[in-house]
């Protein structure tokens, strides 16, 4: 549909500083008016979603998502994850480059582009390696992926081992813009780990990664950002110490920032117990303890945003040993649910939310590619239309994602995404909104 | 729906008194004989007829205690978990003449059971059964040697025995059930 | 035919109550409750005088399938419950699937599929990685019951330990018991740990800290609280039981030990250690014994040593969780 009209919506805009009711319209892909209270825009002529009681914002932009393709297919597709995204509100998601070949050259990031434009249906923006081949030891190019639209560089899935390495690829990189995306995880300190280090894993027999593992990767990171002077990004921060570390770099200026998943704001180790390998997660799920301080994290700005790390398997693949599954929970489509608790247990502002998911994001992508995270007149048409009261039970079989792997399967969540529109197109709708088309 | 008694102390004492002699009249040599109770309250009884035959006879008969839970053949039909006791018999009972001893006799699977313990014990000579109470409904083609009451029940109805030495009284009582569980006694 | 230990089994007590027992799987202790570990410590009284007998063989379990599954070797452990299911006239069948199937990536739940389509009432299993046994608890009929699963439990290990700590003490109450040893990586120590502290004995830990695994202490509602000691004299000063645990090279990453003679320098069982204990102390290990490394030769083979009593207990304990699963349902 080339117009549409969101009508009467509570519209919370954090790069505008918009809290509000308002209607905005789209048009051509671009959103041509935003009107606040009850106006109306000058042509009346256009579909039109009643959003009455419905929250509207920017779409989600998730800087840290694995979509599979090429190479893993049967976990996910660009198709079917990015159709997952649009379940979750996210109109901009950053594939990252683990993928078999990894993205370490311009071929590569041209086919993702090129499935992206053909059955992607939002916006995918990828991440390129740091090192050729993911292996580690030499810098990919990083010029040639730049310039074939990567946003980010990063080795994810793996630390980079070398700090030798590392301090070149944050040199190297200034040249760029773009930001260094370290999972910081010290290898040997966490070898073998399964879950956090702690008295769950010695009640379980199993073989634990302390918290010290991620701490000792970030101090390190963050002593080559001082040095360097490079825009370092930390992935997935999961632990108190870390927050610690991260915070104490902002106030020395460090150009660092940092992002935390849903599942490491909402969930402990806990969720182990019974050896449900859809809890496995690399950095692993910890304690309460950590997870107040991310949240407040979250609430001073020390943790810039917050991303997925959506990163899906096979039913077959998590069915088996604990120690034999691979690492990961499918995040997508129970984001903005598990975050709401958050919302609703009065630790974080539903404005405050939205902002780690849209405008603070956007920052990070830059407008290379639009303006990204805000409903701004001439911006691109990326909208969210939540309700933040209503319950749902999460069923997979539901799952858009070809990933069913998550440990939220059967909880009640309270807070839903209803509507996606991405670059002015309807991407995903739940069966609660009608639109009510305009009259020939 | 209130139990009735059937039997009163002196009532079970005076039957138990007849069971003894019954037993000393069938029974040539009393040296020979050897009384294993079935646990549970085959065991008090054994106990109370082994000391009434020996304030008659001047003989001490051994008194052994049989424990047949893993002989039956409804374990798995049970809803209560059966507390497996040891078995406990004296004397070596290769050639002797057993007696078993229960309180009530009923569908019979209990004895087979017993009986079938008893045998992987040893090679007795004889073996002969004495119950308490006969409440008919045999399912199997047993029947008891000596019997202290004849009590012809419904399967709706529950035969309850109760014995100074486990439940601090003496009496036998029958009350009538919604349902019977299988295999209780 | 006089039988064993029986103190008066034919003064018959009034009767408590039978026990619904409703473990249809045993997969560790940490759900017991202290009767459900009585209830097996009783059965295994009436079991170990089935062993005494001339035939050792009841019908309880005839015409019931019993597989052993063992993916890790064991001989000791798997005859023990070969001849525990034998003796309850169980068909029983082993299997050792070997590292190697693990290796080549063979589906564990389509293994126990296919052995429950064969007919498997029980499947006894010893596996390599910790919580395997629950994986098959959640996709098989039949009862499992866990052989030891990686560092995680060894529920029938540690049920034998306390049936032979309680033939020699009595009651468990109050018993100070010391395990000494690679804790870290020990369902052995877990188990017992857990069995132990149901039972009201109170757990004392003595190894090197490399060798102690993380949080103890942290959170009472997650694992039961012990007392942790650096010395081992201090360890045993006074103890009532002491348990070394085997030190098992095998599952340690190179590191955790500067050298084994330090160990045994620090922390073996020696008769001028074990003289600090109580003078009617006894010794436990699960075996095998690594003598003159974690225990010396002369305790593992002395008057306190309890430990070939373990093993002749392991088959009546064994017979009393498999007669008192084969009671059970799926529920």
């Amino acid at each position: 549909m080339s117009e549409l009209l969101i009508q009467n919506g509570h519209i919370i805009d954090p790069s505008q500083g918009l809290d509000e009711t308002g209607s905005l319209l789209i048009r051509n892909g671009q959103i041509s008016w935003l009107g606040l209270g009850k106006s109306s825009p000058p042509q009346p002529d256009f579909d039109v979603i009643n959003a009455e009681g419905l929250i509207v914002c920017p779409g989600f932009i998730d800087l840290h998502c694995h979509l599979r393709e090429p190479g893993y297919e049967e976990k996910e597709t660009i198709a079917s994850g990015s159709r997952a995204a649009a379940r979750g509100g996210f109109t901009t998601i950053c594939c990252m480059p683990n993928t078999n070949p990894p993205l370490d050259n311009q071929a590569a990031i041209d086919y993702v582009k090129l499935v992206a434009t053909k059955e992607g249906v939002v916006r995918i923006l990828p991440i390129g390696c740091i090192s050729r081949g993911r292996k580690g030891k030499e810098l990919a190019e990083m010029a040639e992926l730049a310039q074939a639209g990567a946003i980010a560089f990063s080795d994810d899935g793996q630390p980079v081992r070398s700090s030798r390495l590392l301090r070149q690829a944050m040199e190297y990189s200034l040249a760029f813009g773009r930001p260094i995306i370290d999972h910081c995880q010290d290898a040997e300190l966490s070898q073998g780990g399964l879950m956090n280090e702690g008295i769950i894993a010695t009640r379980l027999g199993l073989s634990g990664i302390p918290a010290a593992a991620e701490e000792v990767a970030i101090a390190r990171d963050l002593a080559l950002a001082e040095l360097t002077g490079a825009r370092l990004h930390v992935a997935h921060v999961s632990s108190q110490g870390s927050v610690e570390l991260i915070r104490r770099a902002k106030e020395k200026g460090i150009r660092v920032t940092a992002e935390a998943t849903p599942h490491h704001l909402t969930l402990t180790e806990e969720k182990v117990i019974g050896y449900d390998t859809n809890a496995k997660v690399n950095p692993p799920l910890r304690t309460q303890q950590d997870i107040k301080a991310l949240i407040c994290g979250l609430n001073d700005g020390v943790i810039d945003i917050i991303a997925t790390d959506h990163a899906p398997h096979t039913e077959n693949d998590k069915r088996c040993e604990f120690a034999r599954a691979p690492f990961g929970i499918s995040g997508f489509e129970t984001a903005l649910g598990s975050l709401m608790n958050l919302v609703h247990e009065g630790k974080l502002s539903l404005r405050l939310l939205i902002a780690k998911l849209t405008s603070e994001p956007a920052k990070i992508t830059g407008n290379r590619y639009g303006k990204l995270g805000t409903l701004e007149v001439g911006a691109p048409a990326d909208v969210t239309i939540l309700n933040p009261g209503l319950e749902w039970v999460v069923d997979t079989k539901d799952f858009v994602s070809k990933g069913k792997n998550t440990p939220l399967d059967g909880e009640r969540l309270k807070g839903k995404v209803m509507a996606t529109i991405a670059q002015g197109r309807l991407v995903y709708k739940d069966d609660g909104i009608t639109i009510e088309r305009k009259a020939h | 729906m209130l139990p009735k008694i059937i039997m009163t102390p002196e009532d079970i004492r005076r039957t138990l008194a007849r069971m003894a002699h019954e037993i000393i009249e069938r029974n040539k040599s009393i040296e020979n004989l050897v009384l294993v109770g079935m646990r549970t309250r085959g065991v008090p009884l054994a106990r109370r007829l082994a000391a009434t035959i020996a304030s008659f006879e001047q003989a001490e008969i051994p008194v052994g205690a049989l424990d047949f839970s893993l002989y039956r053949d409804d374990l798995a039909r049970l809803d209560l978990q059966p507390i497996v006791k040891s078995t406990d018999i004296p004397v070596n009972i290769d050639g002797r003449t057993i007696i078993l001893v229960d309180d009530v006799l009923y569908t019979g699977r209990s004895t087979r059971a017993a009986m079938d313990a008893l045998i992987d014990l040893g090679r007795p000579e004889q073996i002969q059964l004495a119950v308490l109470i006969d409440r008919g409904h045999r399912e199997l083609p047993l029947r008891a040697d000596y019997v202290g009451k004849n009590i012809p029940s419904s399967r709706h109805e529950d035969i309850q025995v109760k014995l100074t030495e486990t439940d601090g009284l003496d009496e036998v009582a029958i009350i009538a059930q919604s349902s019977l569980k299988e295999g209780q006694q | 035919m006089r039988q064993v230990q029986q103190k008066d089994t034919l003064t018959v007590k009034p009767e408590a109550p039978p026990l619904l027992w409703r473990h249809h799987h045993i997969l560790d202790l940490d759900d017991f409750t202290l009767e459900e570990i009585e209830l097996v410590l009783k059965t295994s009284d009436a079991m170990k005088e089935v062993l005494s007998r001339a035939i050792k063989k009841v019908p309880a379990l005839r015409g019931k399938t019993i597989i052993t599954l063992f993916y890790e070797p064991s001989t000791r452990t798997r005859t023990s419950f070969e001849l525990a299911a034998k003796n309850l006239s169980a068909d029983v069948v082993n299997l050792s699937a070997g590292t190697s199937s693990i290796v080549k990536g063979e589906c564990l739940i389509d293994t126990l599929s296919t052995l429950e389509a064969l007919g498997a009432d029980i499947v006894i299993m010893r596996h390599p990685m910790s919580g395997a046994p629950y994986i098959a608890a959640k996709y098989l009929k039949a009862s499992m019951v866990n052989a030891g699963d990686g560092w995680h439990a060894h529920p029938t290990q540690a049920l034998l330990d306390l049936y032979t700590i309680r033939e020699h003490k009595g009651s468990l109450k109050e018993l100070k018991v010391t395990i000494i040893g690679d804790i870290k990586h020990s369902r052995v120590a877990r188990s017992n740990i857990w069995g132990l502290t149901t039972m009201g004995a109170k757990v004392t830990l003595c190894c090197p800290f490399t060798l102690l695994p993380a949080g103890l202490n942290h959170r009472q509602d997650q694992f039961p609280k012990v007392t942790i000691e650096a010395s081992i004299e201090h360890a045993l000063d006074g103890a009532d039981v002491v348990m070394a645990l085997r030190l098992q090279r095998e599952r340690q990453p190179s590191g955790l030990l500067p050298s084994i003679r330090e160990y045994v320098r620090l922390y073996q069982l020696t008769e001028s250690r074990l003289a600090k204990a109580k003078p009617d102390v006894i010794v436990l290990h699960p075996g095998p014994v690594n003598e003159d490394i974690e225990i010396a030769s002369s305790v593992a083979r002395g008057p306190r040593s309890v430990i070939n009593e373990q093993a002749a207990n392991g088959v009546a304990v064994r017979m009393a969780l498999l007669y008192l699963l084969a009671g059970s349902r799926q529920l």
